[in-house]
Formats: structure tokens, C-alpha cells, sequence
């Protein structure tokens, strides 16, 4: 049993018992998940509440690239790569 | 920051590795319902993100939905470490009602006999699985925490593989540590290096084939070790832990430490006990520290380890963590481990109310 790879079409979500909220003490975005925490700046926390299981990775860099006025191959990029990462420590689905 | 909130003590099994101390407390001790939501109140806002509802068996208590449901109302994110024992169906879904966010549950063995051995009661694994079934179906997410130790280690992938049927989203793979009950079962308990080098093998080997499925949390435990744990992410750092009857602990295992004067909730607020208490103020920071410790660069990456280890290992809490090999006992902490591990084990010692 193993699971999808990340691709442009995929689709990411939140894993289950993971939430995001911000925290009015600190002025932050927090991911919270079970016995975790991380501190999203301003990026992680764009590319993550695009991830609603229904965007693809292709529709969530579209929109980063106009709101942040960036080339799209280059968010593209980044955001595979963090994306990747997120999936590997189980706080996105796919 | 998290909190460890120790409802009771009470509990229907009674694991030799329980980390609980050995003189437990008692039900008619136990905080009221109004003081737990008073702690939880003060806990959001001190700056608290997550709170763990711990015991003994939380479930033990029947107030456990009420304290949810207020940890939730303070946007605290809610996690129910569980022997799953007894869950119905009808608790679960109350569990989730309440908006508990996850729910943390523990495994003895993959086998029925060694799950009653290792817990000390009977029927263990069915009811196991029964509540990992009703904590699922009740949407919750799980994680699943499966003790290891020299008796069970020869089941670790069994273990993961069952962590996957049971739906939990992540595996917990605990070595033993010894605090409490299980430093009394030490001899009983400790592995041999090879079933800790074959473990990792297995942990290594799982993590790349689940990679998008199970997340599984390992670490080589301290006896084998050559760097110290950062424990609680350090003294009065990040963690602070409520016992059932109200004292206020940088770690579950503190009152083992001699000489600490340990503030309660009856009498103070969490904030005021967080940044004056005694007990808080004696470890925090790196300035208490010996040396090696103090002209270490890793002082602020592992703290200098386990103060309750220290202790029960050196006889100072204050000493430099034996995990870490520039302790001047390593070695000899190598060679408990390896002598103990490769003895015959001796009977378990059960976890009991009255003590010793």
C-alpha cells in the first residue's frame, strides 16, 4: 500500500486532525495536527488554505502567481517542493 | 506551547512500563470539573495551542466530554491519549460531539496473550480493536502508540501493519522510557542493541513504502543513544503538565526530583506558577548547567537532556544527562542496558493504586 505521487493535477487537502487557525496571541497562522505545530509565514500560509481538496496544485499556483506577481514555473517550484514535504510528514493529503 | 492535562490516575489496565509515578493518586483526591475548565481558561490564555486529556485513563472520568467541548470553545486543539478501554460506540461519538480533534491510542502487543500480558488485564487487544473501530467511525482521526520493549520488539512490523488497518494516520513507535513503573521493570523490559538496530531497520523501511499514508514517529531510545533527548523541548520551556490533583509539573516524571517545591492550581493561576514557580525556574534556561553541558553548542538544541533521568541514573538531577556520551557515565549506562538486556528477564511488576 503506498500512496499517489504529488502532480500538477493533484488536488491536496488537510491529512485528518490537521487545522489551521490563527492564533490572536502571537499574530501568526498555525498548523496545528496531532502532538505538531507549525508556524506558517506569510507563503505557506497562501498555499495552504488553497489546499481544499479541490484546486489542483495547477489552479493554486495560477492564483499565487497573479496575487504575488510572480512567474508561475517559478512558484510552481516551490510550491511542488513544499507541498512534497508536507505530504511526506502527513499534514496534506492527496 | 501544550499542556498535559493528568485527569486521573485511575485506569482499567496496569502496564509494568506505566510512566505514571509510583505513589498514584486517588480518585476523591481528583480536581473538580470547575477547576479543570478554570486551568483550561488560563492555559489559552498563557499561550497554550494544544492540550493533551492524559491519566491514567481519561475516560475514567465522566466529565472528559464537558472538558472537551470547553478546551475546544478556548480554540485549544484537543487530543485524547487512550487506552481505548471501556469505549462505546455512543462515547466516541460524544468525544467527537464535544470536538475533540484526535485521539492518541495505545497498543500492547499484536498478539491477544502478549496484550494481556503487557497490560495486566484481560481481552485487551478485541477491546482494542473495537475502539480504534468506534473511534473511527466516529470521524476521528487516530494515532496509534505502540509501547516497545524486549518482549514485544519481534512484532514491530506486525505493529505497523496494524496500525494501517486501524485507519490511524500515524504510529507512535515507543521505546520504553524509564520513569516511574517502567524503571522499577527495567530488567524486564530493556531491549538488546540488535532488537533496537533491527527496529530502525523496520521504522526506515515502513516510512518510505507508507510515505502519504502512515507518518511514523521514532526515536532510538536513551540507553542506546548518543545524543541526549531534548526533553519537554526543555525545562519550562514549551510543556507544562496539571496531575490529577492539581500540582503544576515541568515534566510528568518531576516529582521524583527531590527538593522541588511544586505550585498548585488550588492555589495559584497557571500564568503565575508558569514564569515564578521554583520548580519551573530551577532547570529553565541554560544558566543551572554543569559542564560539559554549559560550554556545549547543542545547549540550546537538547537541553542537556532528562533532569528525571539524571537523577535516577547519576543520583543529581542537576548532572548531565548519562544519554550523551560526554557524560563521564555513558559507558556506564551503555552496560546496564546491554547486561540487563541480555539477562533473563524477570517478572513484570504491575502497575498498582497502593503502591509498592
Amino acid at each position: 500500500m503506498s500512496a499517489p505521487g504529488l502532480a500538477s493535477v493533484s488536488c491536496p487537502r488537510f491529512a485528518h486532525g490537521v487545522k489551521m487557525r490563527f492564533d490572536e496571541a502571537r499574530q501568526q497562522w498555525m498548523l496545528n495536527a496531532p502532538e505538531r505545530v507549525l508556524m506558517l509565514d506569510e507563503i505557506a500560509h497562501a498555499i495552504l488554505s488553497r489546499c481544499d481538496g479541490e484546486r489542483t496544485v495547477d489552479a493554486l499556483c495560477r492564483e499565487l502567481a497573479l496575487e504575488f506577481a510572480a512567474p508561475q514555473e517559478i512558484i510552481q517550484a516551490d510550491v511542488m517542493e513544499m507541498l512534497q514535504e508536507m505530504l511526506h510528514r502527513g499534514f496534506i493529503r492527496l | 506551547m501544550a499542556l498535559l492535562a493528568e485527569l486521573t490516575h485511575r485506569c482499567p489496565l496496569a502496564c509494568p512500563y506505566c510512566s505514571n509515578p509510583l505513589q498514584l493518586e486517588r480518585g476523591t483526591d481528583e480536581l473538580d470539573t470547575e477547576t479543570w475548565r478554570r486551568i483550561l481558561d488560563e492555559a489559552a490564555r498563557l499561550g497554550v495551542l494544544q492540550v493533551h486529556f492524559s491519566g491514567g485513563e481519561p475516560l475514567a472520568r465522566r466529565d472528559l466530554e464537558h472538558l472537551i467541548a470547553h478546551a475546544a470553545a478556548c480554540g485549544l486543539y484537543t487530543n485524547l491519549i487512550t487506552s481505548g478501554l471501556p469505549l462505546s460506540a455512543a462515547r466516541a461519538g460524544a468525544l467527537a460531539a464535544a470536538g475533540l480533534d484526535h485521539a492518541q491510542l495505545s497498543l500492547q502487543d499484536t498478539e491477544a496473550a502478549g496484550a494481556d500480558l503487557f497490560g495486566g488485564a484481560h481481552n485487551i487487544l478485541a477491546r482494542k480493536t473495537e475502539a480504534a473501530a468506534v473511534l473511527r467511525a466516529a470521524g476521528l482521526p487516530i494515532t496509534l502508540n505502540a509501547v516497545m520493549h524486549r518482549r514485544n520488539l519481534h512484532h514491530l512490523d506486525a505493529m505497523i501493519d496494524t496500525a494501517v488497518r486501524f485507519g490511524a494516520g500515524r504510529l507512535e513507535v515507543a521505546h520504553v522510557q524509564y520513569y516511574g513503573w517502567a524503571l522499577r521493570n527495567r530488567a524486564a523490559l530493556m531491549p538488546t542493541r540488535p532488537q533496537i538496530d533491527r527496529a530502525t531497520e523496520i521504522v526506515t523501511a515502513a516510512r518510505t513504502r507508507l510515505s502519504g499514508v502512515l507518518v511514523i514517529d521514532y526515536v532510538v531510545p536513551d540507553y542506546y543513544a548518543s545524543r541526549p533527548k531534548a526533553c519537554m523541548g526543555g525545562w519550562g520551556q514549551r510543556f507544562l503538565n496539571v496531575d490529577p490533583v492539581g500540582r503544576v509539573l515541568p515534566c510528568h516524571a518531576a516529582t521524583t526530583i527531590p527538593g522541588l517545591q511544586f505550585d498548585t492550581v488550588r492555589e495559584k493561576s497557571l500564568a503565575e506558577i508558569w514564569a515564578d514557580s521554583t520548580a519551573f525556574n530551577r532547570f529553565r534556561g541554560t544558566d543551572w548547567m554543569p559542564e560539559p553541558c554549559r560550554s556545549c553548542e547543542r545547549k540550546e538544541i537538547d537541553w542537556a537532556g532528562c533532569r528525571c533521568q539524571a537523577l535516577a541514573l547519576t543520583g543529581d538531577a542537576a548532572a548531565t544527562d548519562p544519554a550523551c556520551t560526554l557524560s563521564p557515565l555513558h559507558t556506564e549506562m551503555f552496560s546496564i542496558a546491554q547486561n540487563e538486556a541480555a539477562g533473563d528477564a524477570p517478572e513484570f511488576i504491575y502497575r498498582r493504586m497502593d503502591g509498592e
